[in-house]
């Protein structure tokens, strides 16, 4: 079953795409990663997933086949927005009780313990909480409706470091529970890394690479060689050129592990982090196919 | 950290049943607590205010009439009195009142989608299982049914502190300050108030900007329904001439719509009577005296299109009707941008 199936998805916003011809099939018992900058269509992608915010063009469905937004589909997935919006003025037990009332399933014992463990007190107001401890609450409040997809949007912008290990072994836990799929998106892919299990990496409104995150590693790896030759390397699928010195680096798409290496030129294996930076660099789909360009590497927020 | 874990997942993959409306109840009372709370409690000081100066009036004006005889200097005193202090009190809160409605719209109705739009809540609420229209429809049906009846509570209390001044005032049932404070009409206006307010926070997704708009827009309804309420199909015609035309007006004056005459065998009266009797009407000494003489002299029939008093209720059912099925049809706009309007 597919948690998230898209088909030429797209929404503008005053005729600008926020999200362009996004075609997805994100299958179900992942923790997905939904990676790009700030402004790639993360937010967008998510809010239509979760029903809130209507396509423009193309469709998505959710949970095997459920139009977005429809009652099945509310039903079975919680949404956690960026900067997990609650009621200010409510405590921390009004959350409770507001979201058990505009639930079919809510597990109160559940919620109210993991609050006591996180050290919330059910009577302080959610406006008076840390950023953390609103993520927190939210998060519960999420989990409490026992659902089958769990889409988190940005969820570890506001939190400090102890408080996203927290976090994520909160999701990672209710996903070995309960079998929930996870759809998280960040634009710091090294916090998820340890954790995502499938990648969805988004940039500029359009998906640039999606996968498995185990056969996007073993479908890729990075040649070492002579720079400025470009020898024997014209057949390959070069995702992104840098070049060190004398040597080039390529990181290429290959069709598998057998895939032999040109002559000359080393293999190496492939991190998340360098292949997901090599799809937000590459060039986008609206330039026109060429040789690779050669840049040189430089640090960019992906990489911190 | 130790780690909690969930009860084993409930059979699934059938059609959720939806989540019970009445559970909005509690929703709509704690997350709209303040307004719940203060519409009555602000509503009810003025009620205070009412019953206290209300006492004070009534006394005044039994006094004002059991005053015997009426022509003596004693009783004029009190008259003048009456006239000038305890009519300086009525009039002003006969007209702060036409405020009460636009406040309510303004203060109780336009922040409601307003707020959670502003603060991004709604992700949040639209995202339940309960489903955004039907949250949005129970909430604003609660809340509207809310404040028009404690609207409609208040009417009364007013009701009964104006009463002295229909008779002493020359103020007719009909009069457009008098007439839209009543139960049927105020509850009407209240709840269109509402309505719109909520619209505009929908539509407008802030509550500043919504809150001018709602102000400026029931301003404007209340002034034309002023001028439209002498056109509600409820007016009847006769050529009985003791009705009509001449003030001053009293407690038990019809509306009057229309007046015209006609010549001897209905043929319509001639341009300089007609001419001859509106320069009476305006600038007359005895106008009452004049126009009968000139009705007499030209065999005029004088006809009155008018409301009767009897037709009051009918009349308030009327206000209250038109702007019922306004509010609603207002509501049904917002449930239609809550289902439509992306977020």
């Amino acid at each position: 079953m597919n948690v998230i199936e898209t088909n030429g998805l797209g929404k503008s916003y005053r005729h600008i795409w926020a999200l362009h011809e996004c075609t997805l099939a994100i299958p179900g018992g992942h923790l997905a990663a939904l990676v790009g900058p700030n402004g790639a269509g993360k937010s967008t992608l998510m809010n239509m997933a979760a029903g809130l915010t209507v396509p423009t063009a193309g469709a998505v469905t959710v949970l095997g086949g459920q139009p977005a937004g429809s009652p099945a589909a509310l039903d079975g997935i919680a949404f956690v927005a960026q900067d997990s919006p609650v009621y200010k003025n409510l405590s921390a037990g009004d959350m409770l009780h507001l979201t058990r009332n505009l639930n079919r399933r809510f597990e109160q014992r559940y919620a109210q313990d993991r609050l006591a463990e996180l050290g919330i007190p059910l009577k302080k107001k959610a406006g008076k909480l840390s950023g953390g401890q609103q993520a927190q609450l939210a998060l519960t409040l999420a989990l409490a409706r026992r659902p089958r997809l769990l889409i988190l949007d940005e969820p570890l912008a506001a939190l400090d470091p102890l408080a996203r290990q927290d976090f994520l072994a909160t999701v990672m836990t209710a996903m070995a529970d309960d079998g929930v799929s996870v759809l998280l998106s960040s634009h710091a892919l090294a916090d998820l890394e340890r954790v995502a299990d499938y990648l969805v990496v988004l940039s500029g409104g359009a998906v640039r690479v999606d996968g498995e995150v185990d056969d996007l590693l073993a479908s890729h790896r990075v040649l070492t060689g002579p720079a400025g030759t470009g020898q024997h390397v014209e057949h390959l699928s070069v995702v992104q050129a840098k070049r060190a010195g004398a040597q080039a680096h390529l990181l290429v798409r290959i069709s598998g592990p057998a895939d032999p290496v040109p002559p000359g030129w080393e293999a190496h294996p492939v991190s998340l982090e360098e292949l997901t930076l090599a799809y937000l660099r590459a060039p986008g789909s609206t330039e026109p196919p060429g040789p690779p360009s050669v840049q040189n590497a430089e640090p960019t927020e992906m990489a911190r | 950290m130790t780690v909690l874990t969930l009860p084993a997942q409930p059979h699934q993959g059938t059609m959720p049943r939806q989540v019970p409306w009445r559970r909005m109840a509690w929703v709509t009372w704690r997350q709209h607590r303040a307004t719940l709370i203060s519409v009555p409690a602000v509503l009810g000081a003025i009620s205070v205010f009412l019953l206290i100066a209300g006492l004070k009036i009534h006394h005044d004006y039994a006094t004002l009439t059991a005053c015997h005889p009426a022509s003596s200097n004693t009783c004029g005193t009190l008259n003048t009195n009456f006239n000038r202090v305890d009519w300086t009190i009525g009039n002003t809160v006969s007209i702060l009142l036409h405020l009460v409605p636009a406040l309510i719209g303004a203060f109780a109705g336009a922040p409601v989608l307003a707020r959670e739009l502003e603060t991004g809540t709604f992700r949040y609420a639209w995202t339940q299982g309960f489903g955004r229209e039907r949250w949005a429809i129970a909430k604003l049906t609660l809340l509207a049914i809310a404040v028009t009846a404690v609207a409609a509570a208040f009417s009364l209390v007013f009701t009964w502190f104006f009463q002295p001044f229909l008779p002493q005032e020359d103020q007719s049932v009909y009069t457009n300050t008098v007439f839209d404070l009543r139960v049927v009409s105020f509850a009407g206006w209240t709840l269109a108030a509402f309505a719109i307010g909520v619209f505009f926070g929908m539509l407008l997704r802030r509550i500043v900007p919504a809150m001018a708009a709602t102000l400026g827009v029931y301003l404007g309804l209340a002034l034309a329904a002023w001028g439209v309420r002498a056109h509600y199909p409820l007016a009847v015609v006769t050529s009985n001439p003791s009705i009509g035309g001449i003030g001053p007006f009293s407690v038990n004056d019809p509306l009057v719509v229309s007046t015209w005459y006609t010549g001897p065998g209905g043929k319509p009266a001639s341009q300089s009577v007609v001419s001859q009797i509106s320069s009476i009407l305006h600038n007359g000494q005895n106008p009452r005296a004049s126009l009968t003489q000139i009705i007499a002299q030209h065999d005029l029939t004088q006809w009155t299109r008018y409301i009767p008093v009897s037709r009051f209720w009918p009349m308030q059912l009327f206000e209250g009707g038109w702007l019922l099925v306004l509010a609603v049809l207002v509501m049904a706009a917002t449930v239609w941008l809550v289902r439509h309007r992306a977020a």
